[in-house]
């Protein structure tokens, strides 16, 4: 290993510019005569729009234009639409109603634009939307996705009968129903994914800008995937062809999953700049946030697990309801069917699952991807019932895991899922050693001598990252491939710009991927510029999701770096008056085998671009090349988590006091960079676990909207993390990568609950465990003490 | 945010004359609640006073038996002050649970007491400390000054100039944070002053700042966390909000008057 090579734990390149201020996030960019956009949004979750009256606010001053819902719909654009079509059981397509994207005719959810103003200033925006005069007629809302396809509910798209967008299931029901019969126990739990606000740090913003002389649109686009938002703008919503509009994602300040989708913002920005024939801005309010970011999570779920005598899991039963908000987002229809329900076998041999998932519409903000999506959910549902199951039959949760874990691969899940490589057991002994488990039961008497409850947990979690295998996703009804995309740009003094289709907002990759060139090559990480972004720039590319940029995206490097090497190969064989096969490249110096003569990198790449006395009928000059690889799996990133927990009886605060995290993530190429994402892994799925309460009330208004009522886990929420690792690599790429990003957040919310659970002796609570839930959990279990003594 | 005009008072005098003779005025000290509240369009004064160059409104003195502490005195500078530390460090712990580190750098005690947050932690130590609020027209003593929610006896133009405390023989608070927002979902400032223990809350009433005769009575006895277990409050009259029900507010009122006995035995210490 090379110091600055893979496996070593550089310092972040990008950290200089983030930590000084210099960073260039789509905000800081301005254009010359730039307008400035304000979106009028609805204050009711579901309302019937009678009349808009713009006529006083068209008069104030600075106003450019103001357009309402009916208006832009003249403009014939199409909507936004949601990418990925499931099906129900019966194999009809989901019920997906449109979406346009400012409201026509009806708001469905709080914070649905209906018009908007374009002022030359902000604050005139503001000012002239105050005097917008909306005619609502308020209509019955629903939010609760168990009640949604009830009798009663309010209907919310005619297209959707039931509010029901699709009933869809997976497994063997009849084996399942089977292997239940034949239990000798089961164990049965009910409970709630609470959903989630994704708070980014940097808040969604657009910037559009029309060139009338060559009819060319840009946007500056807070976005996980610029060519994809390029892509579904063009073809889907059809604002302009794709080689018209160029997409810049520059500095993003995080995503979560938030930034993959195409929002109505920018698509209106686009419009509204060739209409107005001005540059037009929009930055997101933290409050407008809240209400227009698509939300993650919201399942309702009722799960069983089956087990034999001998304490072997023998049957899986899941039925879930997914609450996808008001309209379908870009991937909402895959992150609660194959984004989570080909995980539910966890870390086990299931011989038999079957799960059924019910997603409906409610008048709530969108549900998409977050962190981990659907993953989080699956494991959820398997960590909680292992764990119950332990308990209930007084057994130890480690040894019940491991009875059970899958141990000999490949392993082919009830769930499609086909897991390639891991060693389960070897990641939970490391943990169980590391977090000196045998000394709980004293920590615990100690914490009783001082009041407290203590408690421990496990999740023994699996992810599928690397998405995806572009033919798998298409069977499965994506409407797009998930390969990707890198070039390798030599310059002539052997410097190298790389080019990927993947985006960073947070990730490392100017660090990282210039770690896999640099030593691929021999040259510093200094002299390898990651180039990313911008659709002008670099070729098409799927962006930066579901732990996929380094698993694929730095696949598709090796295999440009490949095609690199074997042509500078032929360069040096020229250059040096020897047989191509002969040339040896180490080290940066490609060298006649057996001899000492060789030519640097250096010299070649120069030598590449001069072609002097080049043989160019044989050899083109330059050196460049584009390569796109597309993964024959997923990759199965798995580990064993701890938490342990104290809780204050009197108070219901619960502190995580103990946190082991084992992960085994394949092949590590930055262990500061991945240690790093355990830890904001770690904090979002305890802040999910603790803190964020997401809390509509039945008028549908978002009650906790902002940081003063929904809190986000901070430093001192968290203990010092133990974090380690095991590696098995992952066999389906060259370099064995595994990926890294999601795991704490999938890990964590099931480890916390199991802790907290095990601590209060009552499987009954759910998340946010906030301090009133957990005191009045246990005030609740104290009467029902006191009615049995 | 609304455009206003903004003036910056070179004296008290100077402020108080602003604020007779301008047009829907506002003083502006700390700005971290105001600037946020204006910035929601939820204020929109015309006017904004801003006394931050006012000079000899951030200063904190003992006298006797008193500290007093200026209106503009950062709630940095009353967790950091010797003064403070020494004679009531219940105060300067108090000042140092406030927000974070850039609030309280910021932030003002004037202001604080001045806006009267249910939720805000100065109004507890004012009330159970007895303290003297002294404006630039009158003297109102915090029995008489927090009238409800966000309500105090302030008239319309009147201006907070310093605050004053009676050193108390101990004196102990214990804050209950919301976890978003990190203002007290209960506070319980208990202060034993040479004539009488008063128990103030804060947080958790539906209409501000309260004392509890009865923990009081009970602390009179004998002032000991003991002396307070099995007493219980009334849900009635209790907040009651997606963070806690009146139950568990009325629940927590125990609890952290325990807990502010406890650590005014120990001589809280001030981090
Ligand atoms: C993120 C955050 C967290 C916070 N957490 C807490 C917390 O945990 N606990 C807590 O108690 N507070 C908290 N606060 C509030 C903070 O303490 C404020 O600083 C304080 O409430 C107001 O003081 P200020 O100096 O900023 O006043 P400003 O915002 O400038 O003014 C507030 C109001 O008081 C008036 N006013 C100001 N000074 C005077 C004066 N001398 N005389 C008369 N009227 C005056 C103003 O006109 C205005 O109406 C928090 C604030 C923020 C932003």
């Amino acid at each position: 290993m090379s110091a600055t090579g893979i496996g070593a734990a550089v310092r972040r390149k990008e950290d200089l510019r983030f930590i000084t201020g210099k960073g260039q996030y789509t905000d800081d960019v301005s254009r010359p005569g730039q307008a400035h956009i304000y979106f009028v949004r609805s204050p009711h979750a579901h309302a019937r729009i009678k009349r808009i009256d713009t006529k006083t606010a068209a008069g104030m001053p600075g106003v450019v234009g103001i357009v309402t819902g009916a208006e832009f719909a003249e403009s014939k654009l199409g909507n936004l639409i949601c990418g990925w079509t499931v099906l129900s059981k019966d194999g009809s397509p989901m019920k997906m109603a449109p979406h346009p994207a400012l409201a026509v005719g009806k708001a469905c959810h709080v914070g649905d634009p209906v018009a908007v103003v374009v002022a030359d200033t902000l604050a005139q925006a503001k000012d002239a939307a105050e005097k917008i005069n909306v005619d609502y007629e308020i209509l019955p809302a629903v939010v609760d996705p168990t009640k949604a396809a009830g009798k009663g509910a309010p209907l919310i798209h005619d297209a959707a009968p039931n509010n029901t967008i699709y009933n869809w299931h997976i497994g063997d029901h009849d084996a399942t129903a089977a292997a239940f019969r034949g239990a000798k126990h089961v164990t049965k739990l009910e409970f709630v994914n609470n959903r989630l606000v994704p708070n980014a740090m940097e808040p969604r913003a657009a910037l559009a800008e029309y060139d009338a002389g060559t009819q060319h649109l840009t946007l500056w686009n807070a976005t996980q995937n610029p060519h994809v938002a390029r892509l579904v703008i063009s073809a889907f919503v059809g604002i302009a062809p794709e080689n018209k509009l160029r997409v810049i994602a520059p500095d993003v300040g995080g995503g979560f999953g938030s930034k993959i989708f195409i929002y109505p913002e920018e698509v209106v920005c686009l419009w509204a700049a060739r209409q107005f024939n001005r540059p037009v801005k929009w930055t997101a309010e933290r409050s407008e946030s809240f209400i227009s970011d698509a939300h993650g999570r919201d399942h309702v779920t009722t799960a069983e697990l089956a087990l034999d005598a001998d304490h072997k899991i023998t049957g899986l039963k899941v039925k879930t309801v997914a609450n996808l908000g008001a309209y379908m987002s870009t991937f909402s229809s895959a992150v609660p069917t194959f984004l989570y329900a080909t995980l539910l076998s966890g870390q086990y041999a299931i011989p038999h699952i079957y799960a059924e998932v019910d997603a409906v519409y409610t008048n709530t903000v969108p549900v998409d991807a977050y962190r981990g999506a659907g993953r989080p959910e699956a494991t959820f549902v398997v960590e909680r019932l292992v764990e119950a199951a332990a308990r209930e039959l007084d057994l130890d949760p480690a040894d019940l895991r491991k009875k059970n874990f899958v141990k000999t691969f490949p392993y082919q899940t009830a769930v499609a899922s086909l897991y390639d490589a891991g060693d389960y057991n070897a990641s939970l002994q490391k943990a169980l050693q590391i977090h000196d488990y045998k000394g709980f039961g004293k920590r615990k008497r100690e914490s009783e001598k001082n009041g407290k409850i203590r408690g421990i947990g496990f999740a023994t979690y699996i992810e599928a990252c690397g998405v995806a295998p572009s033919s798998l996703v298409g069977q499965l009804g994506a409407g797009v491939g998930l390969w990707e995309s890198a070039e390798v740009r030599v310059n002539p003094t052997g410097s190298v710009e790389l080019l990927t289709g993947c985006h960073a907002h947070g990730q490392g990759h100017e660090t990282t991927f210039a770690q896999l060139v640099a030593e691929r090559l021999g040259i510093g990480i200094d002299q390898v510029n990651v180039v990313h972004g911008d659709t002008d720039k670099v070729q098409f590319g799927m962006g930066t999701y579901g732990s996929r940029s380094g698993a694929v995206g730095m696949s598709a490097i090796v295999k440009a770096l490949d095609k690199v090497e074997a042509k500078a190969k032929k360069i040096a064989a020229h250059l040096l008056e020897a047989a191509e096969g002969d040339i040896v490249f180490k080290d940066g110096k490609f060298t006649v085998a057996g001899t000492d003569r060789s030519v640097a990198w250096g010299e070649l790449a120069l030598a590449a671009y001069v072609a002097h006395k080049f043989p160019t009928g044989e050899i083109e000059p330059g050196l460049k090349e584009t390569a796109f690889y597309d993964p024959t799996n997923f990759t199965f990133p798995a580990g064993c988590h701890i938490c342990e927990v104290e809780i204050d009886p009197e108070t219901g605060v619960t502190s995580v006091v103990g946190w082991t995290a084992v992960d085994d993530f394949g092949t590590v190429i930055n262990p500061m960079i991945v240690e790093g994402q355990v830890h904001g892994g770690v904090a979002q799925g305890v802040g999910q676990a603790l803190l964020e309460h997401t809390v509509y009330n039945d008028s549908g208004q978002l009650v906790s909207g902002s940081y003063m009522d929904y809190a986000m886990p901070r430093a001192d929420n968290l203990p010092s993390l133990k974090v380690d690792m095991t590696v098995t690599k992952c066999p389906s790429n060259p370099l064995g990568i595994k990926g890294c990003g999601e795991a704490g957040a999938i890990a964590a919310p099931a480890a916390v609950m199991n802790a907290i659970t095990n601590a209060l002796g009552t499987e009954k609570i759910d998340m946010p465990a906030t301090p009133a839930a957990v005191w009045s959990t246990i005030q609740q279990l104290n009467k029902t003490r006191l009615a049995a003594e | 945010m609304y455009a206003f005009t903004y003036h910056r008072a070179t004296g008290l005098r100077h402020a108080a004359n602003l604020l007779e003779k301008l047009e829907d005025p506002k003083i502006l000290a700390g700005g971290q609640t105001l600037l946020p509240t204006m910035k929601q369009r939820l204020a929109s004064p015309t006017n904004l006073i801003d006394l931050d160059k006012v000079e000899g409104m951030s200063e904190i003195t003992a006298a006797g038996r008193s500290v007093t502490i200026g209106a503009l005195t950062r709630h940095n500078d009353v967790h950091k002050s010797p003064i403070v530390q020494q004679a009531i460090p219940a105060l300067a712990y108090l000042a140092g649970l406030i927000g974070d580190p850039a609030v309280r750098h910021r932030g003002t005690i004037g202001g604080s007491v001045a806006n009267n947050d249910p939720n805000a932690d100065y109004p507890a130590a004012c009330l159970a400390l007895g303290a003297t609020i002294v404006t630039n027209k009158r003297k109102i003593a915090a029995d008489e000054f927090f009238k409800g929610l966000f309500e105090t006896a302030l008239e319309p133009n009147e201006i907070i100039t310093k605050i004053t405390f009676p050193v108390p023989k101990k004196a102990g608070y214990y804050k209950f944070r919301n976890q978003a927002s990190r203002f007290a979902l209960v506070g319980v400032f208990v202060a034993k002053r040479p004539s009488e223990i008063r128990v103030a809350v804060t947080g958790a009433g539906s209409s501000g700042v309260f004392r509890v005769p009865s923990f009081e009575e009970a602390l009179k006895k004998r002032f000991s966390p003991k002396s307070l277990e099995g007493l219980t409050i009334p849900a009635d009259g209790m907040a009651s909000d997606i963070h806690g029900s009146a139950e568990y507010r009325a629940h927590l009122v125990n609890v952290c008057a325990r807990r502010a006995v406890a650590a005014a035995d120990e001589k809280t210490p001030a981090e």
